[in-house]
This record gives C-alpha cells, sequence and structure tokens, in this order.
C-alpha cells in the first residue's frame, strides 16, 4: 500500500510537466494579446511595447515558458498580468470559498443520490424509477446557469428568502449569512452531480440485485431492506467512489459557470476573468492545482476501492 | 417408498409461466411456460433428485419452492402448510426451516464479507446467537463439520478454491438448522474429482441432522448415486418419477431413455447408440402421470 502511494506520487511530476506544457501551448495559440488589455485609444506604439517588454511577453514562447518553469521550482507559480498579485496567493484566497462550496455541493449530491439510485434501482422500471430517471434527465440536460437563474428568480427577487449573489452582505460577518448566500448556488451544484450520480447507482444497484448471493439472501427470508442496505449498498459505493476521485478536482476549480452566475468569490470566477483577459499565468496555475488534485483524488479512490472490494486489494 | 414415511413437501400443479414480450398496452403478449404443471412428493428424510436438460425448468421448480419466484398456479406444502398462500411475514419461519444451495459457488457469496458473516448472515436475519462469541463458536464449529478450518473465519471468499466455497455455502445452509435444503446443482460447477466429496458430506450432513434434499442436477450418474427418488423433466413437465435404480435399470418414457444414453461410458472403445428424443404427438406432449408400477410414475399417453 505504502509502495502504492509513492509510485503514484512520483508518478505526478511527469504528468504535472505534460500538463503545463499542454497548456501553455494553448494558451498561446489562442488567439487575442493580454497587452491589448491595457491599451487605451490614445497610447502611442512605444508605450505598447514597452508595456510587452514589461511584462516579459516580447521573449519568444517557449522561453517565457523555461521562465515560468524556473520560477515554480522556486515556489513561485508568477504574477497575474492583470492585476499584477501573485497567483498563489489569490488562488489560495479564493480556495476556501471555491472548497466549501464544492464539498457541501458533492456531500449533498451523494447523501441523496445513494438512496435515490437505490430506490430507483431496486424498483427498476415501476413509477419511482420512472420519476427518479425523469429528475436525473432534468438535471443532466437543463444547463445549470439556466436552473441557477430559475432559481434566483424564485427565491430571491419573489420570495426573497435568500440573497440574490455573491458570499456575504457587505459589513455582515457571521457564518450564518455565508451559509445563507450558499444555499442555492449549493443546490444548483449539488442537483448537477446528483444527477450523474443517481445514473450510476442506479444501474450498479440493478446489477448487484441479480447476483446469486443477493438472490440468496431473499431464501433466506431476508427482508428488502436488509438486502438493499446490507448487501447491494457496499457493492453501489464502488462507483461513487470513483465519481468521488474524480470530484476532487472540482474542489479547487470550482464551477466556473455556476460561480460567474451567483458572483461567488471562489477560483471558478477567478478563471473565468483570467480567461478573459488572457491571464495566462493564472489560468497556468488553476490547470496546475486542478490538475494535481485531480491526481490525488484518484489514489483516494483506488485507496478506499480496496476498503469497499478485498478482492481488488489482494490483487495489488 | 412405504407409506408409513411422512411426506414433508408436496408439490401440486405448480405452474411457473414467464411474460416474455408485452404489447403496446401493457398487457402480456407471449409466455414462456417454463414450468407448466408438475406434482410430485418429498418424503422426509429422503433425496428427491430432478433431472432434466438445460431449460427443462428444473432450476425454477428449485426457486419456486423456495419463493423466489411467484409461482402461477398451484400449491406448495411444506409439512402440510400450503406456503403459496402465505405473506412474507408468515413465511420467515418456513424460511429458516427451508434453505438452498447454489449452483455457482463464485457468485452465491458475497465477496465484501468474511466468512463468519457469511454463515453468520442467516442467523443474523432470524435471530439466532446473538452472542457475538456464541456465534463465533457455532460457527466455527459448522466450519469444521464441512471440513474447512476455523482459521478460515476471517478469510473473504476470493480466497478459497471452489470446492472450498460450496463447503462455505453448504455451512451457511445449515446454519439456522433446517429441515429441507434445495441443493440447486451443487456440485456442477466443481471439479469432478471434488464432486464425488462434496456429495458424501451432503450424504453425512444428511444423516447427522436428518435432513430432506431436493437434489437438481444434470449429471446423471452422480444423481443416481445420492438420490432416492428421481422425477425426469422435459419442457417444464415431469414424464416419469421412480425409485432411482428402477429408473436406471428399467426406463419407461422416450426422454428418460434419450437421457440415460447420453451418459458417457468411461472406455474409449465403448460404442454408445445415443437416442435422440422428438416426441411423436401432441398427445404425447400433453400425457398426464399415470403409476405403472408402484412407485413408478410416467407420462404416456
Amino acid at each position: 500500500m505504502r509502495q502504492l502511494i509513492a509510485r503514484r506520487l512520483l508518478q505526478t511530476i511527469p504528468l504535472l510537466f505534460f500538463v503545463s506544457i499542454a497548456c501553455f501551448a494553448l494558451v498561446k495559440l489562442a488567439p487575442g494579446d493580454p497587452v491589448l488589455s491595457f491599451v487605451t485609444p490614445n497610447m502611442h506604439p512605444e508605450d505598447i511595447e514597452r508595456i510587452r517588454h514589461n511584462l516579459g511577453l516580447d521573449k519568444p514562447a517557449y522561453i517565457q515558458y523555461f521562465i515560468w518553469l524556473k520560477e515554480l521550482f522556486q515556489g513561485n507559480l508568477g504574477y497575474s498580468l492583470v492585476n499584477h498579485q501573485p497567483v498563489l496567493d489569490q488562488i489560495l484566497d479564493r480556495l476556501p470559498a471555491t472548497a466549501g462550496l464544492m464539498a457541501s455541493a458533492i456531500a449533498l449530491a451523494v447523501l441523496i443520490a445513494i438512496p435515490l439510485g437505490l430506490t430507483a434501482g431496486a424498483n427498476r422500471n415501476r413509477w419511482q424509477d420512472k420519476v427518479i430517471n425523469m429528475i436525473s434527465y432534468v438535471g443532466i440536460s437543463v444547463p445549470l446557469f439556466y436552473m441557477a437563474i430559475l432559481l434566483i428568480y424564485l427565491f430571491a427577487i419573489k420570495l426573497h428568502w435568500l440573497p440574490i449573489m455573491g458570499m456575504r452582505t457587505i459589513g455582515v460577518h457571521s457564518a450564518w449569512d455565508v451559509i445563507k448566500h450558499g444555499i442555492l448556488p449549493c443546490v444548483v451544484l449539488a442537483f448537477g452531480f446528483l444527477s450523474v450520480y443517481v445514473r450510476y447507482i442506479r444501474s450498479s444497484t440493478i446489477g448487484q440485485l441479480k447476483e446469486d448471493y443477493v438472490q440468496i439472501q431473499y431464501a433466506f427470508g431476508a427482508s428488502r431492506r436488509q438486502v438493499l442496505f446490507r448487501h447491494v449498498m457496499k457493492h453501489v459505493l464502488l462507483p461513487v467512489i470513483t465519481l468521488l476521485g474524480m470530484s476532487m478536482a472540482d474542489l479547487v476549480t470550482g464551477a466556473i459557470v455556476t460561480e460567474t452566475v451567483f458572483s461567488w468569490p471562489g477560483i471558478g470566477s477567478l478563471g473565468m476573468t483570467a480567461v478573459k483577459g488572457m491571464d495566462y499565468p493564472v489560468i497556468m496555475g488553476i490547470t496546475l492545482f486542478s490538475a494535481l488534485f485531480l491526481i490525488l483524488g484518484n489514489l483516494l479512490a483506488d485507496i478506499l476501492y480496496g476498503f469497499a472490494d478485498p478482492r481488488i486489494k489482494s490483487t495489488r | 417408498m412405504s407409506e408409513d414415511k411422512k411426506v414433508l413437501v408436496d408439490v401440486q400443479q405448480l405452474k411457473k409461466h414467464f411474460v416474455k414480450s408485452r404489447d403496446t398496452w401493457g398487457r402480456t403478449s407471449e409466455v414462456l411456460k417454463a414450468v407448466d404443471g408438475v406434482s410430485f412428493q418429498i418424503n422426509k428424510g429422503e433425496t428427491f433428485g430432478l433431472v432434466g436438460e438445460s431449460g427443462s425448468g428444473k432450476s425454477t421448480v428449485g426457486r419456486c419452492i423456495l419463493r423466489l419466484y411467484d409461482y402461477t398456479d398451484g400449491t406448495v406444502k411444506f409439512d402440510g402448510q400450503d406456503l403459496s398462500k402465505l405473506g412474507e411475514k408468515q413465511l420467515k419461519p418456513f424460511r429458516r426451516r427451508i434453505q438452498s444451495i447454489f449452483q455457482d459457488p463464485y457468485s452465491s457469496l458475497n465477496p465484501g464479507m468474511t466468512v463468519l458473516d457469511l454463515i453468520g448472515e442467516p442467523m443474523n436475519i432470524h435471530g439466532l446467537y446473538k452472542n457475538v462469541e456464541e456465534r463465533k463458536e457455532v460457527v466455527a464449529s459448522l466450519l469444521e463439520k464441512v471440513g474447512l478450518k476455523r482459521e478460515h473465519l476471517y478469510r473473504y471468499p476470493h480466497e478459497f478454491s471452489g470446492g472450498q466455497r460450496q463447503r462455505i455455502s453448504i455451512a451457511r445452509a445449515l446454519s439456522v438448522r433446517p429441515d429441507f435444503v434445495v441443493c440447486d446443482e451443487p456440485i456442477s460447477a466443481l471439479d469432478v474429482s471434488v464432486q464425488a466429496q462434496v456429495v458424501n458430506m451432503l450424504e453425512d450432513l444428511q444423516a447427522e441432522f436428518g435432513l430432506t434434499y431436493l437434489f437438481i442436477a444434470h449429471d446423471l450418474s452422480m444423481v443416481r448415486h445420492i438420490s432416492d427418488r428421481i422425477g425426469v423433466m422435459y419442457h417444464g413437465r415431469l414424464v416419469e418419477v421412480a425409485d432411482s435404480d428402477e429408473l436406471y435399470d428399467n426406463p419407461l418414457h422416450p426422454y428418460t431413455k434419450a437421457l440415460l444414453s447420453a451418459i458417457p461410458v468411461p472406455d474409449p472403445r465403448a460404442h454408445v447408440e445415443r437416442v435422440i428424443y422428438k416426441p411423436d404427438s401432441a398427445a404425447e406432449e400433453a400425457a398426464v402421470l399415470r403409476e405403472v408400477s408402484p412407485g413408478h410414475w410416467v407420462a404416456l399417453p
């Protein structure tokens, strides 16, 4: 087990290297010029060139990459081209908002998705299954930003139950205030996650219920509840673990669209601004974080598999 | 078959029809008659063998007796009580007395549970031996009864061979002191060398616990060895029922003859004439069982 973890952590180094090259190349290949965001109509061309030189953008792209890489090894993720703040500080600054929102959304999604998926799978093709399927199809096919706008309209504008956007009311410093702001984005995100989770859990439940060892429980006189919760659920957790592992990256990247709609001051909206301004150091920083957490999440999932299914543990 | 023996399981006109397809309005449009009017009795302490080709409905009969399927028609009486009329709650005491061993030892054990949990599971369901230490002792002694060791208590099923797994299944079935065990092809997934061991063990356990078996199989020589009486199934119907020696020595139904001709002879030079059974007429297919000699029933027109 320890060997597995060490090997996986070593594997992340070349992987992160390739991710950074690909990301850098994509940003450089994209049309647009970051300098243009500083240009005002009465600037001279020399001024523009000076800005370009000051930012180091007049050097060839590969030199720029190596400068970035050299700085990275010294623990410096660079500075934003737009507001000249250190990238790492900006990311760490916004991390709690994003991680809190995403973790609660994912937790909510899992807590709801497991009973829903089990119910749907156990009542395959009956009305319960059809209702749950419909809910999950709505969640998959309706864009989240549209659902966000609908919910804002209903709960914030019409009913005045919840604030419209942001994370804090200006001048108010209480946890309850943050929670109130977080409810709508959390519900929207959770709905998106859970629609997918339910599909996986449902099909896994259907597969499990056909297994002989589940059938034989009925012959022993076990009730439906006992069968579902003692035998089926543990195996249904396997796809959930996979999904959770992949969601680890979302914890640090956030949801770009949902955060933007709700003006949630997280990494998603930071990324959105960075992409609009061609602010490549910020884009690179977020991408690296995302890749790192994706790898860690998958490693965590691999470790957790062993607990859910002992067969996996012994074949490693 | 002497008359003073007590009938434990009495199956009368059992029918199980599966719906193959439905039309647009949800009405049944095509039906598969897996079991179509099967009647037989099993006496206390005996082993009743059920043989037939794949798809003849023999496993379905077993699963109907276990009430894993709700059957279409007919009755199954266990110890005088009609099981078909009972709800799941009233059925529970019978669920303890009727146990089963499934065919595939690889799929009938939950891979996520230890041997202790697997064998303890039926006890758990029926609320027996609630004390943890006591349950462990009972499970360990059951393991020793089926030829496994106490050290195996905390192992997982994937660490065992097929034969050992089937022994775990047998220990599990016996864990709640059943009267009747439905053995649904318990040895057909095992190596031939292991088959004999498991069958002999089943016979020893039968003598020790006074068990009654329904032994479903397609291996005819093994069935003859273990069964007191044998029923031959074809297309969802019983075509012949007789004491096992009588059936093998004096088969009357052409399908039984065809089935017996398919037993391989362990001699490469021997040439056995295979008989292929094809019902001659609809009358032959619709014939009902008649007693032609004491204890020997056959369905011929």
